[in-house]
C-alpha cells in the first residue's frame, strides 16, 4: 500500500512538472527561446488564484483568474520584451528573462509584501478517500492528476490534429522553412508563448492550496522543468509528459525508500543523511544519464 | 568672485563645525535574508530593528547609529561578497542580521577574522556555540539546538513515547533533529531529512502514516512550514497524529497562511506576542502602530538585539574599536527583553526560559497562539560547557 501511495505522490509531482515543462519545451523548441521567466508566469497564476479566491470566494473563478492572471502576464511579456530576443543568442535571452524574474518578484514583493498568501481549499476538495483497504488520498491531489491527464490529452490532439498543432509541429521542426512559406510566425509565437503562459498558470493556481504561495515560489519549481525538458528532449510535448512523469517517480519514490534500503547496509543516521542526499541527486543524475547516451532526449528521433 | 568664495568657505567651516559637534553614526552592518521564500523572516528583523532605532530618535543607547542593509538572497556567497564590501569599503565593524545557519556559517568567520563584532538575531548553528565560540561573537536569540530541545522537553511533558521527526537536510536541520532527540525520552520510530527547497511533502507523509507514531516533530520554517502543515492536514493526518513544534514551524505569519491547519498545534517559544510584561507591551503596540501585520517572533529578535547593542554601546560610550570594552558592556545585558528574564551565559548565548504554547480558537473564531505554561527556567545551552573564553 505504501509503495502504491508513493506512486500515486509521483504521479502527482510529475503532473505538476508537466503543466510547467509542456510550456517551456514549446516555447524553447519552436521559439528558440530560453524562457526563465516560465516561473514567474507560474506564480503570477498562483497569486491571481489566490487573490480572486479570497476575495470572492469562489475556487473556479479563481482558477480561471490564474489562468487568465498568466496568459495575459505572458502574452504581454512576449509582445513587449521575448518577440525582441529572438534574432538575439542564448546568452541575451537568459540575461533578459533573468531580469525579467529579478522585477516580477520586486513588483509582486511591493504589491503583496514578502508574507505567504493563504488559499483556502474548495470545501468539496479538501478530504482524503479511501481508494483501497489502506490506501487513503486526498481528493484534491486526485483532482490535480485528472486535470494534468486531461491537459495532456488536450494538447495531444491540439498538436495532432489542429491547424495551429500543425503549425506548432512545423516550426519545432524547422523554424525557417515555416517562415519561408509565409506563415504568420509572430502570431505563432504569441499563441504558443500565450499558450505556455497558460499551462504554468493553471500549475500555479492548482498548486495554491497546497504549497505557500510567496514570492519566488517559480523559482524552485522552474529549474526542475528544465531538467524535465532536457530529459523528454527540446520541443516535444510528448516527451515533457513522459519525461515529467519519470522525474517526478523517481523523486519521490528515491525519497521514500532510499534511506530505508541504506539502512539495511549502515547505521541509521548516517543512511538517513546519505540518503536525503542522494534522493535530491536523483533527477541530476537521471538528466546526466539521459545527456550522455541520448543527448536529444528520451523521446525525441535522435539523428 | 571674491564673495562667493568667501561664502564657501564659510559654509565648508559650518559644514565641518556641524560635523565635529554631531557624533558620527555608528554603523551597523545588516545581512539578512530579504527576497525569496524566506524573505518575510529578515524582513521582520530588519523593521523591528529599525523600530527600535526609531523609538530612540535615530539612536540606540543615546549614540546615533546608522543601519546598513542589504539582502543576501539566501545564498551564502552572495552574503560572503557583501560582507566583504562593508568591512572592506564601508569600514563597519558591527554586524547583525543573518536569517540562516547556512548563510552565518559562511559570513561568521569573516567578520570575526576581521576584528569585527557579530550579534546574532536568529542563526545560532552548534558549529559556533561550543568549541568554535568566539568573544567577539553574540546571540541574542537562542542557541539553534535549545529551540528543539524545549520541543523535545513538552513532548515528554504530554507523555508521548514514540515520535516521528522530520527536517530539511542542512546545518540547522540537523541541530534541530539532534535538539529534540537530546531531551526526548521516548523512541524515535523515523527520522527524514527533506530538502531545502521542497514543497512537496506528500512521500514524507505516507511514511509517517505508515509508521504510526503518538507524535510528529517537525522544524520546516517559513513557506516550508505553510506546505507541510497544509498538506499536513489534507492527509487526513492533522486528527489523527498530533504534532508538537518548536517556534520557527509556527510563526504568527504562517499561523495566518494556514489557517484551521495549525488548530491544537503545541508550540515551544521564548517569546510570544501576549507575553506579559512592560518591554513587550511597549514593543507589541509600537509595532501595531507602525506596521499592519503581525509580529512574529523573529521581529521580537530583531527588536531585543537593537536593545542589546544598544545597551552595549552605552556602555562603551559609542565605541566599537575596542572589542574588549564593548564585550564588558554587552555582557551585562543591561536592557528589558521583550521575552522577560535575559542573561548572556558562558558562551555568549542567552541563558532565557521557555514557554509551551498552544495554537487555539478564540471566541471570535479566529486562531490565535496562546501561552500555556513555562517549561524551562533560565536553560543555556547543551554547548557552553565546550566554550573556552
Amino acid at each position: 500500500m505504501l509503495v502504491l501511495e508513493q506512486i500515486l505522490n509521483g504521479i502527482q509531482f510529475g503532473i505538476a512538472l508537466f503543466l510547467m515543462s509542456a510550456g517551456l519545451t514549446l516555447i524553447f523548441g519552436i521559439m528558440g527561446v530560453i524562457n526563465l521567466t516560465h516561473g514567474s508566469l507560474y506564480m503570477v497564476g498562483a497569486y491571481a488564484a489566490a487573490i480572486v479566491a479570497a476575495k470572492t470566494g469562489s475556487a473556479l473563478l479563481a482558477l480561471l483568474a490564474g489562468l487568465a492572471g498568466a496568459a495575459v502576464a505572458g502574452i504581454v511579456i512576449e509582445a513587449l520584451i521575448v518577440r525582441r530576443l529572438y534574432a538575439r543568442d542564448h546568452l541575451d535571452q537568459v540575461l533578459a528573462t533573468f531580469a525579467l524574474i529579478l522585477i516580477i518578484n520586486q513588483t509582486a514583493t511591493m504589491i503583496f509584501g514578502r508574507q505567504p498568501l493563504f488559499v483556502a481549499m474548495p470545501p468539496a476538495l479538501s478530504h482524503s478517500v479511501t481508494l483501497l483497504p489502506g490506501l487513503v488520498y486526498p481528493v484534491y491531489r486526485l483532482v490535480v492528476i485528472g486535470v494534468g491527464l486531461l491537459v495532456a490529452v488536450g494538447l495531444a490532439l491540439l498538436i495532432n490534429r489542429t491547424r495551429i498543432g500543425m503549425l506548432v509541429r512545423a516550426g519545432a521542426t524547422s523554424r525557417e522553412m515555416v517562415r519561408a512559406l509565409g506563415v504568420d510566425i509572430r502570431l505563432l509565437y504569441t499563441v504558443v508563448f500565450g499558450l505556455g503562459a497558460l499551462l504554468a498558470g493553471l500549475a500555479g493556481a492548482m498548486a495554491g492550496p497546497i504549497i505557500a504561495v510567496q514570492v519566488g515560489m517559480g523559482e524552485q519549481i522552474l529549474i526542475l522543468a528544465f531538467v524535465v525538458v532536457v530529459i523528454g528532449g527540446v520541443g516535444s510535448v510528448r516527451g515533457a509528459f513522459y519525461g515529467a512523469l519519470v522525474a517526478g517517480l523517481i523523486d519521490t519514490l528515491l525519497r521514500a525508500f532510499l534511506p530505508g534500503l541504506l539502512r539495511h547496509f549502515m547505521s541509521g543516521s548516517g543512511a538517513d543523511a546519505l540518503g536525503a542526499g542522494l534522493s535530491s541527486m536523483g533527477i541530476y543524475l537521471l538528466m546526466a544519464i539521459v545527456l550522455l547516451l541520448r543527448p536529444r532526449g528520451l523521446f525525441v528521433k535522435q539523428s | 568672485m571674491r564673495v562667493a568664495s568667501l561664502a564657501c568657505a564659510a559654509a565648508m567651516t559650518f559644514v565641518a563645525g556641524a560635523g565635529a559637534l554631531a557624533q558620527t553614526p555608528v554603523k551597523i552592518g545588516m545581512i539578512t535574508t530579504l527576497s525569496g521564500p524566506g524573505g518575510y523572516l529578515g524582513q521582520d528583523i530588519r523593521d523591528a530593528f529599525n523600530l527600535a532605532v526609531k523609538m530612540q530618535g535615530g539612536k540606540l543607547g543615546g549614540v546615533p547609529v546608522e543601519v546598513v542593509v542589504e539582502d543576501d538572497a539566501l545564498k551564502p556567497g552572495q552574503a560572503k561578497q557583501i560582507a566583504d564590501k562593508m568591512l572592506k569599503n564601508d569600514k563597519i565593524k558591527l554586524f547583525t542580521g543573518i536569517v540562516f545557519s547556512n548563510v552565518s556559517g559562511a559570513v561568521v568567520p569573516d567578520v570575526l577574522d576581521a576584528d569585527a563584532i557579530y550579534v546574532s538575531p536568529n542563526a545560532a548553528p552548534s558549529t559556533f556555540s561550543g568549541k568554535g565560540c568566539n568573544k567577539n561573537y553574540y546571540v541574542v536569540s537562542w542557541q539553534n539546538d535549545s529551540l528543539h530541545e524545549s520541543a523535545g522537553q513538552n513532548a515528554n511533558e504530554l507523555g508521548y513515547k514514540t515520535a516521528f521527526i522530520v527536517a530539511p537536510n542542512y546545518q540547522a536541520g540537523k541541530d534541530a533533529l539532534a535538539g529534540f532527540k537530546r531531551l526526548f525520552k521516548g523512541k524515535i520510530v523515523g527520522e527524514i531529512y527533506t530538502k531545502l527547497d521542497q514543497t512537496d511533502f506528500s512521500a514524507e507523509l505516507a511514511q509517517i502514516r505508515a509508521a504510526k507514531p503518538e507524535m510528529v516533530f517537525q522544524f520546516q520554517p517559513g513557506g516550508l512550514g505553510i506546505s507541510f502543515l497544509r498538506q499536513y492536514q489534507q492527509a487526513n493526518l492533522a486528527g489523527e497524529i498530533p504534532m508538537v513544534v518548536a517556534e520557527p514551524s509556527l510563526d504568527a505569519v504562517t499561523l495566518k497562511a494556514v489557517g484551521d491547519a495549525a488548530l491544537g498545534l503545541n508550540v515551544t517559544a521564548h517569546w510570544n506576542g501576549d507575553f506579559d510584561n512592560a518591554a513587550n507591551k511597549e514593543f507589541m503596540a509600537a509595532w501595531a502602530k507602525e506596521y499592519n501585520r503581525p509580529a512574529t517572533y523573529y521581529a521580537s529578535q530583531g527588536y531585543d538585539t537593537a536593545l542589546a547593542i544598544g545597551a552595549a554601546l552605552k556602555g562603551t560610550g559609542g565605541k566599537v574599536d575596542d572589542t574588549e570594552a564593548f564585550r564588558k558592556a554587552m555582557l551585562k545585558a543591561d536592557f528589558s527583553s521583550v521575552r522577560g528574564n535575559f542573561q548572556f551565559g558562558p558562551n555568549q548565548h542567552p541563558v532565557q526560559d521557555w514557554y509551551a504554547l498552544k495554537v487555539e480558537k478564540g471566541a471570535d473564531g479566529a486562531l490565535s497562539l496562546n501561552t500555556k505554561r513555562k517549561i524551562m527556567s533560565a536553560y543555556g545551552d547543551s554547548f557552553a560547557k565546550d566554550c573556552k573564553l
